[in-house]
């Protein structure tokens, strides 16, 4: 055969054709959906237009649709101020925060409003990616706020989002096996004394031992519980963070990690537990501690009225502050929920933040909570009879918000969770010297010198 | 044996060319030629080259998205830093296990598939071919999705069907340890991309001629003699194509790994690597460089196929 120049190759058509041709048919077709979209976005686009109301764009975690309600009962009453329009975000924090801080890398101004998750504001606000809070809504926002929600809507000193909602974990349990196990739930309980209970009883202790965020809410709590934190000296200059692990409270959660996770009482697929797992092994002939979101009530309660969950279930549900690392040292219970931002560009900062005082109203985080099952972070909202009447357990959580503890604040915050996943996963693995292995990746890391 | 239908060069080559120039109607043949294909190659200059070429310029920077004041030129920094670090190792070593694995199952599995369709009934064909054809249909994550599914320890079916296998029970957590891991990670991967490679070779099998079957046959050959002395080394081409195309997508796996452990337990690959630079801790620089890694690794892969087994593209053709 000739060494022929490309043009002769091309003549016959031979199997080689077949995988081309529609790798060229699929380009085609793609370029023709990215064109559909594109113009389905410039259309979107002419909406908020000059003239008449402006329309802020609100980005929001998935919820069962309150604040796209939020968003319509805001603008009605703006008095033609402005109209707010959701647009919905990633199921995973992990993915809403690559959107987000890519988008706004890019300076994109469609975003308005966003939803973003506790651990999210410092590293937005270090990059310049947050309008500055107007004085009077910083005041007017931060009253009567449970105090870890305040924390982490903090950088360097100030408000730089609005809280929203606050998030906590309680310990559940079940009341038949705590009383079996003689536990006096009354008290604060230690991890030590669960799993004593749950191995004498032959039942379940629930927790996320899964490598994902809730590793690093977990083992959060267990340092700050020991009186540690991950970070020891905080700083803008990733080379001057100083990090906790291996301390003595660092080494104390790792050992509480470990001693968990070893029991034999945590389920069999541990590693791979997250909170959905917990919650339907709680809901299980197995049950008997669970540490996780409220949510859990809200979930036995609509099965229940589905049909799929005995009524008795639930009724023998147990809640408590959040077990002790150890006895008479109050624990620090795990804070999440999502605060306010507002981008630095967008085209409307002032009537975005005039929502947030609208969005952020008792009246809707009472509302919020009472439908979406998602705790406020106005204290004064755990007063409503509402609330109180749908969440028995209100009062607890009030108390878990007042001593949580927050995940560590930093613009770096995704290699310290990404680094403490890579050391404490499995949790069944970590061993004393995994705290100085955490420190020195994450050290590292920070520095540069090592992938992540 | 090999030249089975005669070469097409003859009757092109202009006969009246001068020596050592070229004719008028090839000129022109050559002009329409790049004006045929020269808005195709201008598109993927765009599209593709010059990601590459901005890739590998990023890839000599100390770069953070969010920080993009402290920008600062480290050279080969980055490099150096990833091929010092076990973490690179361990994803390349996961990368080739996967591929090896999987291409091979598949290549074994697609030729039996590609038997199957061409030698069945004319009837049934488009039915089989469809059939076989749905996983390639399927789009990954989606599939990736149903296999974890299938094999989670809270909604899947598998502990329970597979009980009786010794080691398989309704506690086994498949996504709980490297092996179990990346035995899943490949079924799915295996599961989907076969059609692909037996479609592949499917048309393969159509080129070989049915004259030298019947010689073969005439000859007295068995089905396995006719097999590996006719069959196989007729369609040799399409199946280096084959294995070329599916080891540089298999090179580059990442949404069962996303989906199915995020990188748990040691099972990252090298495109993940560079998602979690890239996109997750949004260090442009390190994430550009693991890119670049990862783009001279599947330029090897093509390189030493097509050096390697002396792949000739055009051969797949059916123009030798």
């Amino acid at each position: 055969m000739p060494k022929s120049p490309g043009r002769d190759t091309r003549r016959a058509r031979g199997p080689g054709d077949g995988p081309a041709r529609s790798r060229r048919l699929r380009r085609g077709l793609s370029g023709a959906a990215a064109a559909l979209v594109a113009t389905g976005t410039l259309a979107a686009c002419g909406g908020g237009g000059s003239g008449g109301t402006p329309t802020l764009t609100w980005y929001v975690n998935p919820d069962s649709g309150g604040q796209a309600k939020i968003a319509a009962a805001c603008s009605d009453a703006s008095n033609g101020a402005y109209l707010i329009d959701v647009s919905v975000l990633p199921r995973n924090s992990d993915a809403q925060r690559e959107q987000l801080v890519r988008r706004l890398a890019a300076h994109d101004d469609s975003i308005d409003l966003m939803s973003l998750d506790v651990v999210f504001a410092p590293e937005l606000a270090q990059a310049g990616f947050l309008a500055p809070v107007p004085e009077d809504v910083a005041s007017d926002v931060s009253e009567g706020v449970v105090q870890g929600s305040l924390a982490s809507a903090k950088w360097d000193g100030k408000l730089v989002a609005v809280p929203f909602w606050a998030n906590t974990q309680l310990l559940w349990y079940r009341k038949s096996v705590a009383e079996a196990a003689g536990l006096d739930m009354t008290k604060p309980v230690t991890w030590d004394q669960i799993v004593k209970a749950a191995q004498d009883q032959k039942k379940l202790v629930s927790a996320q031992g899964r490598r994902a965020e809730s590793l690093t809410v977990w083992f959060n709590a267990l340092i700050e519980s020991a009186g540690g934190h991950i970070i020891e000296k905080n700083s803008t200059n990733p080379d001057k963070i100083q990090l906790g692990f291996d301390t003595a409270a660092g080494k104390r959660a790792g050992e509480v990690m470990h001693d968990v996770a070893t029991s034999g009482v945590v389920g069999p697929a541990f590693s791979t537990a997250n909170e959905d797992t917990s919650a339907s092994q709680f809901e299980g002939p197995d049950a008997g501690f669970m540490v996780n979101w409220p949510f859990v009530w809200a979930q036995a309660q609509t099965k229940v009225e589905a049909g799929t969950l005995e009524k008795s279930v639930p009724q023998d549900y147990g809640w408590a502050l959040y077990p002790q690392v150890d006895a008479d040292t109050p624990s620090a219970p795990p804070l999440g929920g999502i605060n306010l931002g507002v981008s630095s560009f967008s085209h409307y900062v002032d009537q975005a933040y005039e929502a947030t005082k609208c969005i952020t109203s008792d009246e809707n985080q009472a509302e919020y909570m009472i439908t979406n099952g998602n705790p406020a972070s106005s204290s004064a909202v755990y007063d409503d009879p509402d609330v109180k009447k749908a969440y028995p357990m209100a009062d607890t959580i009030l108390a878990s918000l007042d001593a949580a503890a927050p995940r560590p604040l930093s613009p770096y915050y995704s290699e310290i969770t990404g680094g403490l996943q890579r050391e404490y996963h499995p949790p069944a693995g970590v061993n004393e010297t995994t705290g100085q292995k955490a420190d020195d990746l994450i050290s590292a890391v920070l520095r540069g010198d090592e992938l992540l | 044996m090999t030249t089975t239908t005669l070469p097409p060069g003859k009757k092109t080559e202009p006969v009246s060319a001068p020596p050592g120039g070229i004719s008028d109607r090839s000129r022109a043949e050559r002009r329409l030629g790049w004006m045929l294909a020269g808005p195709a190659f201008v598109i993927m200059l765009l599209v593709t080259a010059y990601p590459i070429v901005q890739a590998v310029y990023y890839s000599l920077f100390n770069y953070r998205l969010t920080d993009p004041q402290n920008r600062s030129f480290i050279g080969l920094g980055n490099y150096g830093v990833i091929l010092t670090d076990a973490l690179w190792w361990q994803a390349v070593a996961v990368t080739v296990f996967i591929t090896v694995v999987t291409v091979v199952v598949e290549l074994i599995l697609g030729f039996a598939l590609a038997l199957v369709m061409s030698k069945a009934l004319q009837s049934l064909r488009p039915v089989l071919r469809a059939a076989i054809l749905i996983p390639y249909a399927v789009i990954t994550v989606v599939s990736a999705f149903s296999w974890q599914f299938a094999f989670s320890i809270t909604t899947g079916f598998v502990n329970k069907w597979f009980a009786w296998l010794p080691g398989i029970g309704a506690d086994t957590d498949w996504f709980g340890d490297k092996w179990t891991s990346l035995l899943v990670i490949c079924l799915a991967e295996i599961w989907k991309t076969t059609p692909f490679i037996s479609l592949l070779l499917l048309a393969g099998l159509a080129q070989v001629p049915d004259v030298l079957q019947e010689a073969a046959m005439v000859d007295g050959a068995t089905w396995w003699q006719r097999m590996w002395r006719v069959t196989i080394p007729n369609m040799k081409a399409a199946i280096m194509v084959a294995l070329l195309f599916r080891s540089l997508d298999a090179f580059r796996i990442f949404d069962s790994i996303y989906i199915m452990t995020a990188g748990a337990n040691g099972t990252e690959s090298v495109s993940f690597l560079a998602y979690r630079q890239t996109i997750s801790r949004v260090e442009i620089g390190l994430g550009s460089a693991v890119s670049v890694l990862l783009f001279l690794c599947v330029m090897g892969i093509a390189f030493g196929f097509i050096k390697g087994f002396r792949i000739d593209l055009s051969q797949a053709r059916g123009e030798r």
